[in-house]
């Protein structure tokens, strides 16, 4: 157990600390690639308790797919390493102010809720991963009516994004 | 001691997890290398060169056989340059991601019932996950080299990352529904103990059902190792190299271990997948001798794999982007679908 505790202390905190390094970096480069760290991190804390499904999945979408989209974006907009007038934290107290009170709201969730329940000690030893069967069965008996309305929300915001995209087009 | 004893206490033996770890990673820090200078010699150099009427490197060596390890330490001994307007870190690293990458995909591909680095239960998924890492990679270097041919192969290797990333993971699904499971050791051992129509000869390697999925995935995989026809991002003629054009030495053998390893990597999941992988149909799966015979069996198939990918390779001339686009989206994609669509309603009926 005492190993688990280490991993993720190691992960916590190289997690917080990219994580304010992606919002104090100037340079907008750096700050997608420090979000790739936190991600990582994310999907290493989904391993750690034993949800690889759930963990490659992170890794899957967010590392192979949103962080590449961003980099694309950048490499297509920005033409230098030049530290850009938009990134000069005109906004950061606000921007302090949001994080703190989220935290606040998350923190006082979250202890409410799980303050005397007790996560069983010996998951990631004893007990066998949740595997990719167990998920998927789930998914398609429990909860299929909040994943079909997922699966038409996405579909939505699909056509959505080619419409807008053809009317630009169009002039 | 009989060998089945050697080989049991061996792998019985109570190594700590630490230690194994490291074995493990050494095995596969080896195996990468080997694998590049392998696929490199036999294929890059030697059957390329026979298409061409050529005889390739003949003087490093029998036959050239050593030519590529010559390279290597020449690049070993080159300066370690970076372009002066360089983002030093990133251009640094980027090399780095790429190989790690490469790294993480053999970690789930099995060579015998009980030599595999780990059994995943994800297994393929993983794989799949951790090779579309080396985009990231890819455009790092692409954007640190402030080179704007480096920039432009960073682009179209992100513009690429759409076109195959979908079929490749539609591909396999066929392969996933017909085993029932996404675990590699399961997949091999599904084709191993199949049947045809309740003959069992020559196990079910799924290529016979999955045909369609197969060509489907050897197509992603020529664009997703940026193979000709599909080697935009790198493109000599065009941009000079891409992502790779400011990189000299040790960093640029990086990439060529990477771009050649991933070749392999996927070369063995196409044999993992398609081909039974490396059980044969006859015989007890969970002999200790396949850890032995395994390798030798997987390796053989993965150089026809191989020479499938450089036979396409020095044979079509490169594709446009947009060109390859138009070839995912509109082709491959909806035939993989009906493929994954066709398995299941067979799936469901037999």
């Amino acid at each position: 157990m005492i190993a688990e505790h280490v991993a993720f202390g190691i992960i916590a905190a190289v997690m917080v600390a990219s994580a304010l390094r992606v919002v104090t970096t100037r340079d907008i480069m750096h700050a997608a690639l420090y979000l790739v760290i936190v991600l990582a991190g994310v999907a290493s804390l989904f391993l750690l308790v034993g949800a690889e499904f759930t963990g490659i999945t992170q890794i899957l979408i967010y590392i192979g797919a949103v962080i590449v989209l961003f980099l694309f974006g950048i490499m297509l907009t920005r033409s230098d390493f030049d530290q850009d007038e938009e990134t000069d934290h005109k906004r950061k107290f606000p921007a302090i102010l949001t994080a703190l009170l989220l935290l606040a709201v998350m923190v006082g969730a979250l202890v409410d809720r799980f303050e005397d329940v007790k996560l069983d000690a010996n998951l990631p030893g004893g007990q066998t991963p949740q595997t990719t069967a167990q998920v998927s069965d789930e998914l398609f008996s429990q909860y299929i009516v909040p994943f079909e309305a997922v699966s038409v929300l996405l579909l939505a915001a699909l056509i959505g994004a080619i419409v807008i995209a053809r009317r630009e087009e169009g002039g | 001691m009989t060998g089945a004893a050697v080989m049991s206490s061996l792998l019985a033996a109570e190594v700590p997890y630490w230690a194994s770890t490291i074995i493990k990673l050494g095995v596969v820090a080896l195996v990468i290398p080997t694998a590049a200078l392998m696929l490199g010699y036999v294929f890059l150099m030697k059957m390329m060169s026979f298409m061409q009427s050529r005889l390739g490197p003949m003087e490093a060596g029998p036959y050239g056989t050593l030519q590529l390890l010559a390279d290597g330490l020449k690049f070993l001994q080159k300066e370690d340059i970076f372009p002066a307007k360089a983002d030093r870190t990133v251009f640094a690293l980027a090399p780095l991601v790429v190989l790690v990458s490469t790294f993480l995909i053999y970690v789930v591909i099995p060579t015998g019932p009980d030599a595999v680095v780990a059994q995943l239960d994800v297994g393929i998924f993983y794989a799949l996950a951790v090779s579309s890492l080396s985009v990231v990679g890819i455009l790092m270097a692409g954007w640190a080299s402030a080179n704007k041919y480096a920039l432009m192969g960073g682009l179209r290797a992100a513009g690429q990352l759409i076109a195959y990333e979908l079929p490749l993971v539609l591909a396999v699904m066929g392969v996933v529904i017909q085993a029932g499971t996404l675990d590699l050791q399961k997949i091999v051992t599904a084709q191993a103990e199949g049947e045809i129509f309740g003959w069992g000869g020559i196990g079910n390697p799924f290529i016979l059902t999955q045909f369609v999925g197969f060509f489907i995935f050897l197509v992603a995989v020529q664009a997703e190792t940026t193979q000709p026809p599909f080697d935009m991002p790198v493109a000599e003629s065009e941009i000079v190299g891409g992502y790779q054009v400011e990189y000299t030495g040790f960093r640029f053998l990086f990439f060529f271990m990477g771009e050649f390893g991933t070749a392999f990597a996927f070369a063995a999941l196409a044999a993992v997948l398609f081909l039974g992988g490396w059980a044969l149909p006859w015989g007890d799966l969970t002999h200790w001798g396949f850890n032995i015979a395994g390798p030798v069996i997987l390796l053989v198939k993965v150089m026809a794999v191989s020479a499938l990918i450089f036979w396409f390779r020095f044979t079509y001339p490169r594709l446009r982007e947009d060109q390859l686009q138009r070839l995912a989206w509109k082709f491959l994609i909806p035939l993989s679908l009906v493929n994954i669509v066709v398995t299941g309603i067979f799936k469901v009926v037999l």
